[in-house]
């Protein structure tokens, strides 16, 4: 059996690049169609371990492991469970999407940008799959280097703030990680994720390790108050980037919570799950009121990106609460479910919502709410796109929106009824500002003439935005085989919270 | 009496000499347009004494009573500053030839100034370690003031001489007195010595003064003044030298006298380069932040990834000195690398040294502008570059050797470092070139390869690092 499945996904864009870069700017739609299919490639590839995962089993699958380093008893270590398979078929899923959108939009040096993407998507499955520390931190910083760039070269006018600002806000994070991994291999000899999980470790450690780990994936998830970089780099990206900022790169905070602060740090993972479950709450319900009076529309669904994925965080460690003070592995099961199925929803809405913007700013050349009113007149089909994602980013029955909140609300509501009255609270600011956006850009009476000759969306636009559609409906009528992939690990994970390591 | 054998362990050192000096009566006699025979010739010699230095491998062997020791060590850093010599040769060669200094003495002070670098990492005895570090550097003021026109050089030439020859003299008067404290001046019997000598405070008080002696070869702060004012002043081709082979010499001289000779005494010493560390890291990467001038803010950035180097010296044990010369070797190819970049763009009459320079330079020479990008990425230290996994060891190195705060002061400043070197590809990537202004490339095709195979090792080691590990860990075992 062919069992380098997860190797070939994570080089197969990564080395599909090289052939981009070298068609060069002169040929740009040589370019352009080659990393069209490096990614319907990937896709095609990662495809593949729906059949080859067994949902069933617990534990890693698909294993690779190759020593690295010898001399340091480093791998390269590879394998998924039901968690990474789900984030990396919506990476590859919306890798397509991210080109198809910058088709033409980016007439300078496509090829670079086409590149920087397949690198950027290959870096990120690399992310889900690796089970060896030191492999996820190089993957997880080497990440940064293709969206610098991204942000920086096809961003908009501040863009060198803005991707500075990235670049060193995470870097900032994630250095204190990496002494804190270093400290890890010192007493076990080893960067294996699996032997880390098991190793006893004082609560004081824990505390520290704790907090080196938070530090790193609260900058990425973001967390308040360190979440002041999204906004600037959301606003200055370019659509594609934006889209992959917001689809996949802030799932990887969510996720290095699961795969490293929960096994490792269990005990101190618990005894400061107030702190984190306090800053979830603040960023659904504060940060909810900060996007309702942004003027503009990235930073709106910028900031109501981070209260989305405050839901994250706190069906992550309400989890802990309910193990540890209840016993109630149930509710600790769905709160975890519920923030898995949360980051991907919020993948596939986020990223229509980006893609929505994007093809406003193409046309118009702005992203101010005020420059904008009445576009359904203009645009009906672009309209129906428009509504439907914000329904689901309001959490409407029916779409992928509502799935993921309503399962964290009702677990937090048996941990403590009042977490849950604050989580809740996003029902209605979360309405608020989609709704009062929707209406400031599409409602009313169209008074700004240029908003008059816009065209609707072209074939190319209408694959985008139907494409993410339809995994939001998908998704939100039908969960069941998202729910049954995590199922295995989530509750696996969950027997991870009970085990005291002290 | 010297036997056969110590002139055989000898060899590559002796062919080099030998060599030199054919070279220099060679380049009398020769045409100004018969000069490029010397460029290979040179490069010829410097892959024949490597080849030398490769084939007496495993095992510490010592020649002429313990003066000179040929091991492991001595092996990869000579290895290395081969390499990075004759890097330096070929990216130099255009750049010499357009500011006329295109002469035979550029060759000879250059493989003289290798010379010296051999017998230092290979001194097994205080006076040769003298001895070597004299040879260097002497050969590296002539070097240095090889612009003889340019006040600029003529400035930095007499600053490096008087500081270098102040810190000589730190370094002889240590040496005398851990000679006055000992009796020896063989390091092996130093260190069997130095526990047992009656006069500790004299030993430690000599210790103190040799430490101040590596610290200005290294170019660690306080002792760092002479580094930005060197790097900016002397010819690019010269700098890249002292950027690359001079550090790795630092590096085996103070392994030399603080492990091989000084060993037991690390409790003394290691604080010291954890102070000498804290002081670098925050110098250099404070300052690097509002240079204007590339080549000054490399120099800054020297003398902060020097402070990264201690931290893995004051591990003091096998793990520490592996990861610092791990660090060494690291940092040589990278700054061969970037310096070479601005070799390739400079141009009669144009240096290409101003950070501003560089604006744009992705629309101009979009493969330069890559290679540039990876040296930068691996200076500071992103992964999966080279320059991130030897700052990982030798964080490592300081954690096992309980100096956690010492990593964490490694992180912080890793951080701050990292702002300058975005700095450079912001201009370079996110900039419009300026109008008027143009790039143009050194046609020279082996510039180009070298260069390009230079910068994209550095992107090959750090996914492939195991083997040279392994190799550094090695010259440190038994």
């Amino acid at each position: 059996m062919f069992n380098h499945l997860l190797s070939l996904l994570i080089w197969l864009p990564i080395v599909g690049a090289v052939p981009v870069l070298l068609a060069g700017s002169g040929r740009p739609n040589t370019a352009r169609w080659i990393s069209l299919l490096m990614a319907i490639l990937t896709f095609a590839v990662s495809l593949f371990l729906i059949p080859q995962y067994h949902a069933d089993v617990a534990g890693m699958q698909l294993v690779e492991s190759h020593l690295w380093i010898e001399s340091l008893n480093v791998h390269y270590g590879l394998g998924v469970d039901g968690i990474s398979v789900a984030l990396i078929l919506l990476t590859t899923f919306v890798g397509i999407l991210v080109i198809v959108g910058a088709w033409e939009v980016i007439q300078d040096k496509p090829h670079q940008y086409m590149a920087a993407m397949l690198v950027l998507e290959g870096l990120m499955i690399g992310v889900f799959c690796a089970t060896d520390a030191l492999l996820f931190y190089v993957f997880f910083e080497a990440m940064l280097i293709p969206m610098f760039i991204l942000i920086g070269i096809w961003g908009g006018p501040r863009r060198v703030y803005a991707t500075l600002k990235f670049f060193i806000y995470t870097f900032f994070g994630s250095i204190f990680m990496l002494v804190g991994l270093i400290y890890l291999y010192l007493k076990a000899g080893t960067f294996d994720l699996h032997t880390l999980a098991t190793l006893p470790l004082s609560m004081q450690e824990q505390g520290w390790l704790f907090f080196a780990f938070l530090l790193a994936f609260a900058v990425k998830v973001p967390m308040v108050p360190v979440h002041t970089w999204l906004p600037d780099a959301h606003v200055e990206a370019p659509t594609g980037g934006s889209v992959v900022l917001a689809a996949v790169m802030l799932k990887i905070g969510g996720y290095g919570f699961l795969r490293f602060t929960l096994p490792i740090v269990p005990d101190a993972a618990h005894h400061f799950a107030w702190v984190v479950i306090l800053l979830s709450l603040i960023a659904v319900v504060y940060i909810g009121y900060v996007a309702l009076v942004q003027e503009d529309m990235k930073k709106l669904v910028a900031y109501s990106s981070v209260a989305h994925m405050g839901f994250v965080t706190l069906g992550v460690f309400i989890a802990f609460m309910l193990v540890r003070e209840q016993g109630n592995t149930d509710a600790a099961r769905l709160g975890l479910q519920g923030a898995m199925v949360q980051m991907i929803s919020h993948g596939f809405v986020s990223g229509a919502m980006f893609s929505c913007i994007g093809v406003l700013y193409d046309r118009l050349h702005t992203r101010l709410i005020k420059d904008y009113g009445g576009v359904i007149n203009v645009m009906p089909w672009f309209g129906f796109f428009y509504v439907f994602f914000a329904m689901a980013n309001c959490g409407l029955p029916g779409t992928s929106g509502f799935v993921g909140e309503f399962m964290v609300i009702l677990s937090s509501f048996s941990a403590n009824p009042w977490i849950a009255l604050f989580a809740a609270f996003t029902l209605i600011i979360g309405a608020a500002y989609t709704l009062w956006l929707v209406k400031r850009v599409l409602w009313g009476e169209v008074t700004n003439p240029h908003v008059a000759e816009m065209t609707d969306i072209n074939g190319r636009e209408w694959f985008v935005l139907g494409a993410f559609a339809a995994a939001v409906l998908v998704l939100g009528v039908w969960p069941e085989p998202l729910t049954h992939l995590m199922d295995t690990s989530v509750n696996q994970l969950v027997q991870v919270l009970a085990i005291h390591k002290v | 009496m010297p036997t056969i054998n110590d002139i055989l362990i000898m060899l590559p050192e002796f062919f080099l000499v030998t060599a030199a000096c054919v070279l220099l009566l060679a380049d009398a006699f020769m045409k100004p347009a018969e000069r490029v025979y010397l460029h290979w010739l040179s490069i010829g010699v410097l892959i024949v004494t490597g080849y030398l230095v490769l084939r007496f491998q495993p095992g510490t062997v010592t020649a002429f009573n313990g003066m000179f020791i040929r091991d492991g060590l001595g092996t990869i850093l000579k290895l290395f500053a081969l390499l990075s010599t004759i890097l330096v040769f070929i990216y130099g060669r255009p750049y010499m030839i357009d500011r006329k200094l295109y002469a035979g003495e550029f060759y000879t002070l250059m493989i003289f100034a290798v010379i010296g670098v051999m017998l230092l990492v290979s001194a097994g005895n205080l006076v040769m370690v003298y001895l070597g570090l004299e040879l260097l550097t002497l050969s590296s003021y002539a070097l240095v003031a090889l612009n003889r026109d340019s006040s600029l050089s003529s400035e930095a030439a007499i600053k490096y001489f008087v500081l270098g020859a102040l810190s000589s003299g730190m370094l002889l008067y240590g040496m005398s007195m851990v000679y006055g404290a000992t009796g020896t001046l063989d390091l092996a019997q130093l260190h069997a010595a130095a526990p047992h000598s009656a006069m500790p405070h004299l030993l430690v008080f000599g210790l103190v003064f040799m430490v101040i002696g590596v610290a200005f070869k290294l170019g660690v702060a306080p002792f760092h003044m002479w580094i930005p004012d060197v790097y900016e002043g002397s010819p690019t081709a010269v700098t890249a030298f002292i950027g690359s082979a001079s550090k790795l010499a630092a590096f085996g001289m103070a392994f030399r006298l603080l492990a091989t000779g000084m060993g037991d005494f690390a409790q003394h010493w290691q604080m010291m380069l954890a102070a000498l560390a804290v002081l670098s890291l925050a110098i250099g990467n404070v300052v690097a932040i509002v240079q204007s001038n590339l080549k000054r803010l490399l120099a800054y950035s020297t003398i902060s990834h020097m402070g990264y180097l201690l931290l893995g010296l004051v591990n003091a044990g096998p793990e520490g000195y592996s990861a610092a010369m791990f660090y060494a070797v690291s940092y040589a190819l990278m700054s061969t690398a970037a310096f070479g970049v601005i070799l390739a763009l400079s141009r009669a009459g144009f240096e290409c040294e101003n950070i501003d320079d560089f604006k744009g330079l992705n629309q101009r020479a979009p493969w330069m502008a890559f290679l540039m990008m990876l040296a930068l990425f691996s200076l500071a230290g992103v992964p999966p570059m080279f320059g991130f996994f030897a700052k990982l060891l030798v964080l490592q190195a300081a954690i096992h050797a309980n100096m956690l705060w010492l990593a964490i002061v490694g992180a912080v400043f890793a951080i701050i470092g990292l702002y300058y070197y975005l700095r450079v590809v912001k201009v370079m990537y996110f900039d419009k070139p300026e109008a008027g202004t143009e790039v143009r490339l050194q046609p020279d095709f082996t510039l180009r390869v070298a260069l390009s195979l230079n910068a994209l090792v550095l992107l090959a080691l750090g996914l492939y690092w195991g083997p040279l590990l392994s190799w550094c860990k090695q010259a440190f075992v038994g």
